[in-house]
């Protein structure tokens, strides 16, 4: 028997620091290992002691790409720990700021780091200069998502102007009026991009996924919910800790994430689009239909079509939401007085579902903190798509393979950074 | 870091976009780019920080490198701070014209590998360049968590800082 090993130590297109091992003897697959080497980052140790209402500028900090994520899920938490009912207007106004981490997060993921592997490309320099109008679309695109977490959150990176209740300042009517044009604009561009990418070749392949996310009766699920699955799974946020599990393994920093059966699931934009099509709006369905996709897509390797209808929808959603803005008047929810209680917060990523629960002391200190993060949910999953991937291709060459599995972890869109708080990989046949 | 990060009574909205790539382009726009918590990383942030209190536009970017490639529709000349990990001393100060290729290797590694010389490469192949652009790079000693700068650092940028109010503020 010939052992081969394939081994990437650094992986390119990700956020942060992770690796890929895989062991073959001859033809079986002996060890398939998706490692991070971030440094953990102990963001739930550190909130220990510290005040409730710093939690969401605490927490968005474990990622500059997704921070809404962070800010939404925990102040989530933290109002149901207190009480603190939110507005309509408000939770719309926080609906419409997330929306603009998934165009710019989506966007900047479809286009720029994982167009170019079905396109036989390096970088999304190369992309630009063989399909410039396709970047200069995109990055148009992906200015509109910042643009939308610049007016309503204050700055794209780490907004300033969102705390648990609402928002510092109400955005004026006149800025968000002055969006609509181009939000006008950006569905018609996702809709476009989706369908270039609909003519990639796409690699056969197929999971048999648990799908999870939040589920919604009315609308296609950012910020509310109750958390279902492909499999029958229906329950609130605050039962997520009988249903789920994380555990250390040794080759990861990042916490991999179970059914409390052992079994993988899948969170992100294929569960989200899997549980929620009937959601989308009907032009986002279109899209998705001339894409070439049923409404359950199970080839990962098309994720990046989905992110694109999702991105369109984002777009066509928060623009519904800002023609009929009003500034929310207060632009915030007071706690009536700190209390002792438990908070639970699920929202949706671009990556996929982000769970927070807090702890509060009667002076409303963090007790305790737990911050699951999607990628590390979908480190056993994205090991097991590896697995099959890496059977289903023993026929191609070590350089070939190499970039499939490489290709397979990128369908992730993968934020180490988020985990660890992880990509290098190695084929190896002996 | 809740007497830093309380309520932000000053927030202001930025203006909603005008269009993306049809801007007139006047003046010069200094970018600072790193991460100002991460020590020498910060060094970009630092040195706009000063130059913006002098009076000149300049500014910081901690994102992305796609939003370098936004600043380009602003400003006739670009000028970008950044730090180096190139393997100098620290300290040792570099200047490349952009319109010149720019080595990937040259900057400190930044979020999804999208960084400094991609954004520059990428706006060249897209043709978004300014007129000029002018890449001021120091090299650092220290990317751990934390907001201070090496000496050697420190030094390095208070020379630029006073080379660059001498060309633009005068």
């Amino acid at each position: 028997m010939t052992e081969k090993i394939i081994q990437v130590d650094a992986l390119a297109r990700v956020e942060g620091e992770g690796a890929l091992y895989v062991k073959l003897n001859g033809d079986v697959l002996e060890k398939c290992e998706f490692r991070i080497f971030e440094p953990p980052r102990f963001f739930e140790a550190f909130l220990q002691g510290r005040d409730y209402h710093e939690a969401p500028d605490i927490t968005s900090r474990i990622c500059g790409i997704c921070p809404i994520a962070y800010i939404a899920s925990s102040s989530q938490a933290m109002e149901q720990a207190l009480g603190i009912e939110i507005t309509p207007e408000i939770h719309a106004l926080r609906r419409a700021l997330y929306c603009g981490e998934w165009i710019q997060s989506h966007t900047l993921h479809a286009a720029m780091l994982h167009a170019p592997d079905f396109l036989g490309l390096d970088s999304a320099m190369d992309i630009a200069r063989d399909a410039p109008d396709l970047v200069r679309k995109a990055l148009r695109l992906k200015k509109l998502g910042n643009t939308l977490m610049e007016v309503i959150g204050g700055r794209a990176v780490h907004p300033v102007n969102t705390r648990v209740g609402g928002f510092y300042t109400a955005p004026p009517r006149a800025a968000i009026e002055a969006l609509l044009p181009e939000l006008d604009w950006g569905a018609q561009a996702a809709r476009e991009l989706a369908l270039d990418f609909a003519r990639f070749d796409f690699p056969d392949d197929e999971g048999d996924y648990h799908f999870v996310s939040l589920t919604h009766p009315e609308v296609y699920p950012i910020i509310e919910g109750r958390i279902g699955s492909s499999r029958g799974l229906d329950i609130a946020p605050a039962e997520w800790e009988a249903h789920f599990v994380e555990e250390h393994v040794a080759r990861s920093n990042a916490l991999h994430g179970h059914m409390r059966d052992g079994s993988a699931y899948l969170t992100g934009p294929l569960a989200r689009y899997a549980l929620n099509f009937a959601r989308l709006s009907p032009t986002a369905q279109q899209t998705a239909r001339d894409c070439g996709l049923g409404e359950v897509v199970t080839n990962p390797f098309k994720s990046i079509l989905v992110r694109m209808v999702e991105v369109q929808y984002a777009v066509e959603e928060a623009a519904r939401i800002l023609r009929g803005y009003t500034p929310p008047a207060p632009a915030f929810v007071e706690a009536a007085a700190p209390r002792a209680g438990t908070g639970h917060g699920a929202t949706e990523a671009p990556r996929g579902l982000c769970y927070h629960s807090y702890r509060l002391d009667g002076e409303g200190r963090i007790v305790e903190a737990r911050i699951v993060p999607p990628t590390s949910q979908n480190q056993p999953q994205i090991e097991a798509d590896l697995a099959r991937v890496v059977q289903a291709n023993l026929a191609l060459n070590d350089g070939a393979l190499k970039l499939r599995c490489e290709q397979t972890i990128r369908n992730y869109d993968p934020c180490i950074s988020c985990a660890t708080h992880f990509l290098k990989l190695t084929v190896d046949r002996g | 870091m809740a007497e830093s990060e309380g309520p932000q009574a000053g927030v202001s909205h930025p203006r909603a976009p005008v269009e993306y790539f049809g801007q007139e382009k006047a003046g010069v726009l200094i970018l600072g780019i790193g991460n100002a918590m991460r020590a020498d990383d910060g060094v970009g942030p630092f040195v706009a920080a000063r130059l913006a209190e002098a009076g000149l536009p300049a500014r910081a970017h901690e994102g992305d490198g796609t939003g370098v490639i936004d600043a380009m529709a602003e400003a006739a000349h670009l000028v970008l701070v950044d730090a180096t990990a190139s393997g100098a001393a620290p300290g040792h100060r570099s200047m490349l014209d952009g319109l010149q290729p720019v080595p990937a290797e040259f900057f400190h590694y930044s979020t999804h590998r999208f960084g400094v010389a991609e954004a520059v490469e990428t706006a060249r192949a897209l043709g978004l360049l300014p007129a000029r652009l002018t890449i001021h790079g120091i090299e650092g000693a220290d990317f751990s968590a934390g907001e201070r700068l090496s000496a050697p650092v420190a030094d390095a940028a208070g020379a630029l800082i006073s080379e660059l109010l001498q060309e633009f503020a005068g």
